[in-house]
């Protein structure tokens, strides 16, 4: 094939478009045009970051450019590998999709926060791009860095709510407090190799005497963008208050940074302690289960997505888990297994999590409210919307014969075959894990889309809710068919990760078929077309036999009562109710039962219930608030006088001046 | 090519009389003479010849429910070796999507009932989806055990392998395994203690209660449904616990439709002893079913 540039050129391209692609906006006197030009230029860049993935997929050597910028950290280096194509895949689908939606969704003509909006989204894209691309350690942060400000300024879109403005401080201190880590991370590679430049794949031995240092702050750092359990407190808050299409890059993209950056970090090493694998095993699972017993519990909509997420995050970091653990064990069915997993529900997180995020942005649009208890009966109205929402819901969920099951089939298969090989089978564990994790999904999902879409209105708002338009639903039907496509047919998904699982984890390749040829891909073809084809002619069937038949209507059964009222629904958080008292110790609901006062006629009393969120209001909220008081004594230094500020830095330097000499 | 007749025509044919067969047990024990045998094919076959009432409420998914469910449970049944016949669909890793296939249906039943907006089917969604999420873990700990002890993934190799000399040799875990196996089968068909298939209350129902709008053809399809998923986890349960082979594939497969009366009786037996369970004391069983499973694995793996 013949193509004009190669990959990485296509790539820096591709984030230069993205990042210019808001300025017009902020400059034209006419903000609507100035948005469609926006959401025009990051189409075009889309295409371009896909043009340079399947150069990278088909094989085409990466090109290293090197800028030899004034900073005195070494020259700013880019490329890009098998590792980084996984990620960008994803990244500039999803990007394509959301820059469209956001015409419907948040229109300049009606929104005035729309040109920053627009402009922020294509600097967080680009800045994205570009922490996959950095090969230099503070090119990279700096590219993480911006990243992480543009979702703030994202997700504060709406920022005169106090509830916005709260999720925007604690997004802000716990992003920062990961790029510390990541400050200390970097430094000490830099000591270690005396250069900024990222190692080589391989390249330090895990006896250097920072390795395990490096590999904490890599966890905490990275780990906590990612969202994995106990650094997730930021994240089910600041997925909510964003603005919907934000949210789905934030949770379909911007989370894999930090899987990207864990995984870049552990590629540095020849070999990793025992210890590792066992710990990001460990914590996957933690946050497989403990997320998706958060999501079940939750009332608003996005943040039981938000919820979800962590889920999904912890079941990728199952599979870097296994990956890691089978390296260490020499069994090369858990290291092409859980990679293979791991990378698969990657790039399929990023398509049904979109889809579902973009879903609820239609609903809030549709419908005017988050909370899952106020809507109800809105497939009637949304059909489309209730139907893509639909293949979200079951794609999530894991189930044949959409996408979600191939990631997870891999995990399984990789984890059984080690309870029957393995002489201590601790990975098998993992199987009946993800079973219970499926489980409370169906629970979550179940709930989610029967709450929401089915049944009768519970508002007037949802009562009187109205399919969106064409660039919102475009969109979503791509996401729509890619997960279809990718389900029916898993070989495209393996097709995509075959590459970057056997640059990672060095596996040849007759060893990945060999361990590949245990996941029964074919079989699954052949399943999932029967299931679809058994289903339609079940279904005409039946539809030929009422066509046949008297079909009276009547009301839902209500033991006689013939004048049932949307209230007296089972809401959300009655379906939840069961599961929720079991799962008591990690969803913690706080019930605020009403106390009856008067004698003959009781007064007016309310009932509130809230899941809480046991890190962020039992642990941290405590702490910062001790901590705030201990320290308010050092607020005279806060006085906002320009001067005073500068000469704080001045002194500050002077002293490490001093000091070094 | 035989056995593959064979397999399709029993799968098709036979479930409903299990049903006949629990039910006339129910009967003896309580000194009636109880509906006929094939009381369930008549059921079904006015089923689908009756029209079907349908509520306001409802959408598509109300009449996608039962057939999504009946199709997904179908192809379950062609992965699930019988007797001592291997399945006409088998390959490596079956078994989970075998799990998965269940979760399917159990997926769309769950949503058709809260389609109908009923408070009675929102309650019945409910439990089902918890109680199944519960049983998960304990089928697949289940799974591992057989799949370690057969070395290998695939369905019809780890169901087959049980035989009287594995249970002479491993005895302990395998009849941990048959308690843990007998449970989830109780579980997932809603059958006392966990589900009470005869109640007139609404508000104690888990299945029956999920169905209530359903009506004519669609119920029909629904019962079906139930049959058919009683006979495959009947079927897994009578492999691991009878594993009588005789070598001549007629005979096994007598073997087998015997068995699984039998196992229909055994049902019936525990629905006239036992009362249902009260709703908060069904998750502790459960969980001690997983337990009984881990502890399976456990012993195998010394």
């Amino acid at each position: 094939m013949f193509f004009f540039l190669e990959p990485t050129a296509y790539l820096l391209t591709a984030a230069t478009i993205l990042a210019a692609s808001g300025v017009p906006g902020l400059l034209l006197r006419a903000p609507l045009f100035g948005q469609r030009i926006a959401a025009f230029a990051v189409v075009i860049a889309s295409l371009l970051g896909e043009i340079a993935v399947i150069q990278l997929l088909g094989g085409s050597p990466a090109a290293f450019y090197q800028v030899d910028w004034p900073l005195p950290f070494g020259p700013a280096l880019f490329s890009t590998d098998h590792l980084s194509t996984i990620f960008l895949f994803p990244l500039f689908l999803v990007t394509g999709c959301v820059s469209v939606y956001s015409l419907a969704y948040w229109p300049a003509s009606e929104q005035s926060s729309a040109g920053k909006l627009t402009f922020f989204l294509g600097l967080f894209a680009a800045a994205m791009v570009l922490v996959v691309v950095a090969r230099n350690g503070v090119l990279f942060l700096m590219a993480w860095e911006v990243m992480a400000l543009s979702a703030y300024f994202l997700l504060t879109t709406e920022q005169q709510s106090s509830a916005v403005q709260r999720v925007g401080t604690v997004y802000l201190l716990a992003t920062h407090t990961g790029t510390m880590a990541l400050f200390v991370m970097f430094s000490l590679l830099r000591s270690t190799t005396g250069t900024f430049a990222f190692p080589a794949s391989h390249a330090l031995a895990q006896t250097l005497p920072y390795a395990t240092l490096i590999i904490v702050t890599a966890l905490v750092g990275f780990g906590g963008k990612a969202g994995l359990m106990p650094l997730h407190f930021w994240l089910p808050g600041a997925h909510a208050n964003a603005p919907s299409h934000v949210s789905a890059m934030m949770s379909g993209l911007m989370l894999k940074m930090g899987v990207y950056g864990i995984l870049r970090t552990l590629s540095f090493f020849v070999a990793l302690p025992v210890w590792v694998g066992w710990v990001i095993l460990l914590l996957g699972a933690w946050s497989a289960v403990n997320g998706i017993a958060l999501a079940t519990g939750q009332r608003d909509l996005k943040r039981l997505l938000a919820c979800s997420s962590i889920e999904n995050i912890g079941i990728i970091f199952i599979g870097i888990g296994l990956a890691l653990v089978g390296i260490q064990a020499h069994a090369p069915y858990l290291v092409v297994c859980g990679l293979s997993g791991a990378f698969i529900h990657i790039v399929n997180h990023g398509l049904f999590k979109s889809l579902l995020f973009l879903g609820s942005g239609a609903l809030i649009h549709g419908a005017g409210t988050r909370e899952i208890d106020r809507m109800g009966g809105l497939a009637r109205r949304m059909p489309i919307t209730s139907t893509l929402f639909l293949v979200g819901s079951l794609a999530i969920c894991g189930l044949p014969p959409l996408n979600g099951f191939v990631g997870e089939l891999f995990l399984y298969v990789g984890s059984i075959t080690d309870g029957i090989t393995a002489p201590l089978p601790l990975a098998a564990l993992v199987a009946p894990v993800l079973a219970l994790v499926g489980g409370l999904a169906v629970i979550t999902f179940v709930k989610l889309y029967g709450i929401i879409f089915l049944g009768t209105p519970r508002s007037a708002a949802a009562a009187h809710s109205h399919e969106a338009s064409g660039f919102m639903n475009g969109p979503m039907i791509l996401l729509a068919i890619c997960c279809l496509a990718a389900g029916m047919s898993p070989q495209l998904l393996v097709r995509l990760v075959t590459p970057v699982v056997g640059f990672y984890g060095d596996v040849a390749g007759d060893l990945f078929t060999q361990a590949s040829s245990q996941v029964p891909l074919l079989p699954l073809t052949f399943v999932n077309i029967l299931l679809v084809i058994l289903t339609l002619i079940i279904g005409a069937v039946y539809l030929v036999r009422l066509r046949g038949s008297s079909q009276p209507r009547s009301t839902t059964w209500g033991c006689g009562y013939l004048e049932p009222t949307p209230r007296m629904q089972y809401t959300g958080t009655s379906f939840s109710e069961l599961v929720v008292n079991l799962l008591g110790t990690i969803v913690a609901p706080r019930r605020e039962r009403p106390v009856m006062t008067g004698v003959i006629l009781p007064r007016k009393a309310a009932f509130h219930y809230a899941v809480t969120e046991t890190v962020l209001d039992r642990v941290l909220s405590p702490i910062f608030h001790w901590i705030g008081l201990g320290f308010s004594y050092l607020r005279k230094l806060q006085h906002g006088q320009l001067h005073i500020y500068m000469l704080y830095i001045f002194a500050t330097l002077f002293v490490l001046m001093i000091w070094t000499h | 090519m035989t056995d593959i007749i064979i397999h399709c025509a029993v799968a098709l044919l036979f479930p409903p009389l299990l049903l006949g067969i629990i039910g006339k047990t129910k009967a003896a024990f309580a000194g009636r003479v109880g509906a006929p045998y094939l009381q369930p094919y008549y059921d079904l076959i006015k089923l689908f010849r009756k029209g079907s009432v349908f509520s306001e409420t409802t959408t598509w998914v109300f009449r996608a429910g039962p057939v999504v469910t009946l199709s997904a449970t179908l192809i379950a049944v062609l992965l699930i070796p019988l007797g001592r016949h291997a399945a006409p669909l088998s390959f490596s890793g079956d078994m989970i999507l075998f799990a998965y296939l269940f979760g399917l249906s159990r997926f769309f039943t769950t949503i058709a009932a809260l389609d109908t907006g009923s408070s009675f089917e929102g309650m019945g969604a409910a439990r089902e989806v918890t109680f199944s999420c519960l049983v998960e873990p304990t089928l697949f700990f289940t799974l591992i055990t057989l799949a370690r002890m057969s070395k290998s993934l695939t369905l019809s190799t780890i169901l087959i392998y049980p035989t009287p000399a594995i249970w002479l040799a491993a005895g302990a875990s395998m009849l941990l395994l048959v308690g843990a196996l007998f449970i989830t089968l109780l579980a997932e068909n809603c059958r006392i203690p966990f589900d009470d298939p005869n109640t007139h209350l609404e508000l104690t129902m888990i299945h029956e209660v999920m169905v209530l709008d359903h009506s004519g053809p669609a119920f029909g399809i629904i019962l079906y449904g139930a049959a058919l998923k009683l006979f495959i986890l009947g079927a897994v349960f009578v492999n691991v616990a009878l594993p009588l082979a005789t070598g001549n594939p007629l005979v096994d497969w007598a073997i087998f439709v015997v068995a699984m009366m039998a196992l229909a009786v055994a049902i019936g037996v525990v629905e006239s002893v036992m009362a249902r369970l009260r709703l908060v004391r069904i998750p502790q069983l459960l969980v001690g079913a997983t337990i009984l499973s881990a502890f399976a694995l456990l012993l195998v793996l010394r």
